[in-house]
């Protein structure tokens, strides 16, 4: 009993002590945001909130927000769409290659990023002499998160009792219908799950923006470039802040429209 | 009952192949309009194959299958005129129980006034008034049941196709479900092709059955004329308990034939219909029920053979009698009505003892080998 209960405390000390090694960098990030110093240091020396004006004012910077948040919205919604037809293939239809298909799919899962960003760009250079811009960074974030969105909504698409799409068409539903009354509102909290993942995937993607966009600039790449100069650095202190808030306003969004999917679902469904 | 100018379905040669594996093999027989016909078989025997097959859920490999004169061909489900039970009722989890109902007629042209109103005498004809704001998640499973009876209705279907739609509740509420169902058909007057692998379900419920096994149809029929006529030993041995003796036919009289059943041991059968010559091999089949025991030797007009009681169980209603007859011969059950005190029974005891089992002649069913 005794030796359960100090185990009991090890463990709540390793846990607590594992949460402050996520969390803290994390929240430091807030903190520094307010504070009136134009170094990352402590002790902190006043409230401020001189970086959110000045960050209101860095066009190249709010320039490079917008390129990001553009190429994630446009890279959610191809992978989403793309990423349903293929769970749907893989979960309802039996067809020669499968297999295969579903293995060149996931590929891009395990090729290292790097590899990816070198062969595109030879490709789309020295073959196809495509311009690089935001649209090759997005087509390869696309790529790589078609298998994302694929896995998500498999899952979903799995969960659920195959005769529900045969009791539409049998209720006299076209296979259009019967998709848009069923298949979709089931797996609506797959494609706003889908669409989360990949959103945060490109958005915060360096690798292959850095190879692929050209002349133009992703969040990630504009945040490397002004590391270096340390007076730029509380203004990306103050966006990273904005960027944490907003994520937990999308996250607890989200979480709550899922639950309400499940208080009018049946529990089968999950 | 089912003849063609009132049939409702006909099949003929319905077969479907999953690669090699044969899952039902050129059905052929008719549905009368109205009917209550069931689909009975062992698991895997292809029920369920069939009955999507009509529904027009599985493509047929080969044959057609006719409802009400039309050929289906390649139809889908939306364009039969038939509507599907499913065994797992497949109510949809994001819509209220009124919406589920409603959901067929979106596919129509009715006015939103009349959707409601035949949502309401929906509700109200399976009993669920009242419950039509309820998710499915929020259903028993008799409820659910009904649910998805409702639905399929609502559609004013020429044929309702149920899949072991009883399956899945407890007995108490089958018995119910049971009752209501066969009330419910007969006063819609709905054909309904029932699937089930419950022989007393299809038994009490339905107006012919059509018993299955690996993919054939072996006997269509009533209930009472499976149950007494069986035509071959699979039909015998799936609907209730049955003895069966192995023997040979050595002389066909009139409307019965002599079968040579164990060494100088021979009894007589009615033929209806078999075609038997003499020195061919059959199978003598005879329910336990209608086998007596014995103390004295009966009547000559009745067949009677010589056992030993090995075994008998007391099941308060009527006792179950095992009796070694012939040695190489599986021993022969018997069921007898406990009409009396338990100690005033000739059995009574349960030690060994010699008896007569005996059957009237009509009791015996000739089964070709
Ligand atoms: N899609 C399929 N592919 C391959 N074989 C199948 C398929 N569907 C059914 N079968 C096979 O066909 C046979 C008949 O199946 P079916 O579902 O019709 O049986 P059933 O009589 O309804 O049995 P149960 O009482 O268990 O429901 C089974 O052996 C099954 O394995
Ligand atoms: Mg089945």
């Amino acid at each position: 009993m005794s030796f359960l209960r100090r185990h009991t405390n090890l463990l709540s000390l390793f846990a607590v002590l594992y949460l402050l090694f996520l969390y803290v960098p994390v929240l430091l990030l807030p903190l520094f945001s307010f504070n009136d110093n134009i170094y990352v240091t402590l002790p902190l020396k006043g409230f401020t909130l001189k970086w959110y004006e000045s960050l209101a004012g860095n066009s190249a910077l709010l320039n490079a927000l917008w390129a990001s948040v553009k190429v994630g919205i446009g890279v959610s919604i191809i992978s989403t769409v793309l990423g349903l037809m293929a769970a749907r293939a893989m979960t309802r239809y039996r067809f020669p290659g499968r297999r295969s298909i579903y293995a060149l799919i996931l590929l891009p899962l395990v090729i290292p990023y790097m590899v990816i960003g070198v062969s595109t760009l030879v490709i789309l250079r020295r073959l196809l002499d495509v311009e690089l811009s935001l649209l090759t960074v997005g087509a390869s974030h696309v790529l790589i998160t078609v298998p994302l969105s694929m896995l998500v909504l498999m899952a979903r698409m799995e969960g659920f009792d195959r005769s529900l799409e045969e009791a539409s068409r049998d209720l006299g539903d076209t296979a259009w219908r019967s998709f848009r009354r069923v298949t979709l509102p089931l797996v609506m909290p797959g494609i706003v799950s889908s669409f989360l993942l990949c959103f945060i995937t490109s958005f915060d993607e360096y690798l292959l923006a850095f190879f692929l966009a050209g002349s133009d600039s992703t969040l990630p790449i504009f945040i490397f470039s002004t590391l270096r100069f340390p007076n730029k650095i509380p203004d990306v202190l103050a966006l990273g802040s904005l960027i944490l808030m907003i994520s937990i306003v999308l996250v607890v969004l989200a979480e709550w429209l899922r639950r309400r999917g499940i208080s009018g679902s049946d529990s089968s469904v999950l | 009952m089912a003849s063609s100018d009132n049939a409702m379905i006909t099949l003929s040669a319905v077969t479907k192949r999953f690669g090699a594996f044969t899952a039902v093999d050129a059905a052929t027989f008719d549905i009368a309009a109205g009917e209550f016909f069931s689909l009975l078989g062992p698991s895997g025997c292809g029920k369920t194959t069939l009955l999507r097959m009509i529904g027009g859920f599985e493509q047929q490999t080969s044959g057609e299958i006719l409802i009400d004169g039309e050929a289906m061909g390649t139809r889908p489900p939306n364009h039969r005129p038939t509507n599907m039970v499913f065994q797992s009722y497949a109510i949809f989890p994001h819509l209220d129980v009124a919406e589920n109902i409603a959901y067929g007629l979106a596919n129509r042209p009715v006015d939103k006034a009349t959707v409601a109103r035949k949502v309401d005498a929906a509700l109200e004809m399976v009993r669920l008034s009242g419950l039509g704001k309820r998710r499915a998640n929020q259903l028993s499973g008799g409820q659910r049941q009904r649910v998805a009876l409702a639905r399929a209705i609502v559609c004013e279907p020429k044929v309702l196709l149920l899949d072991e739609p009883l399956g899945a509740l407890d007995k108490k509420l089958r018995e119910e479900m049971q009752i209501e169902l066969r009330q419910l058909q007969k006063s819609l007057g709905i054909t309904f092709i029932f699937v089930t692998h419950d022989q007393e379900e299809a038994l009490s419920l339905s107006d012919r059955i059509a018993v299955m096994a690996r993919g054939k149809v072996l006997q269509i029929d009533s209930a009472t004329a499976l149950y007494e006529r069986p035509n071959c030993r699979e039909v015998a041995g799936f609907i209730g308990n049955m003895n069966f003796f192995e023997g040979r036919v050595v002389a066909v009289e009139g409307d019965q034939a002599v079968m040579e059943i164990g060494p100088d041991i021979r009894v007589r059968v009615p033929l209806t219909g078999q075609s038997v010559t003499a020195g061919g091999n059959a199978i003598l089949a005879v329910r336990p029920e209608k086998i007596d025991a014995v103390v004295d030797r009966p009547a000559p007009s009745r067949n009677a053979i010589r056992a030993t009681t090995r075994a008998s169980s007391y099941l308060g209603d009527r006792s179950l009698i095992l009796a070694d007859w012939h040695q190489e011969a599986a021993p022969v059950s018997v069921s007898l009505q406990n009409r009396h005190a338990a100690a005033e029974s000739p059995l009574a005891g349960g030690a060994a003892r010699e008896i007569w089992l005996t059957w009237p002649v009509e009791a015996g069913v000739l089964l070709s080998d």
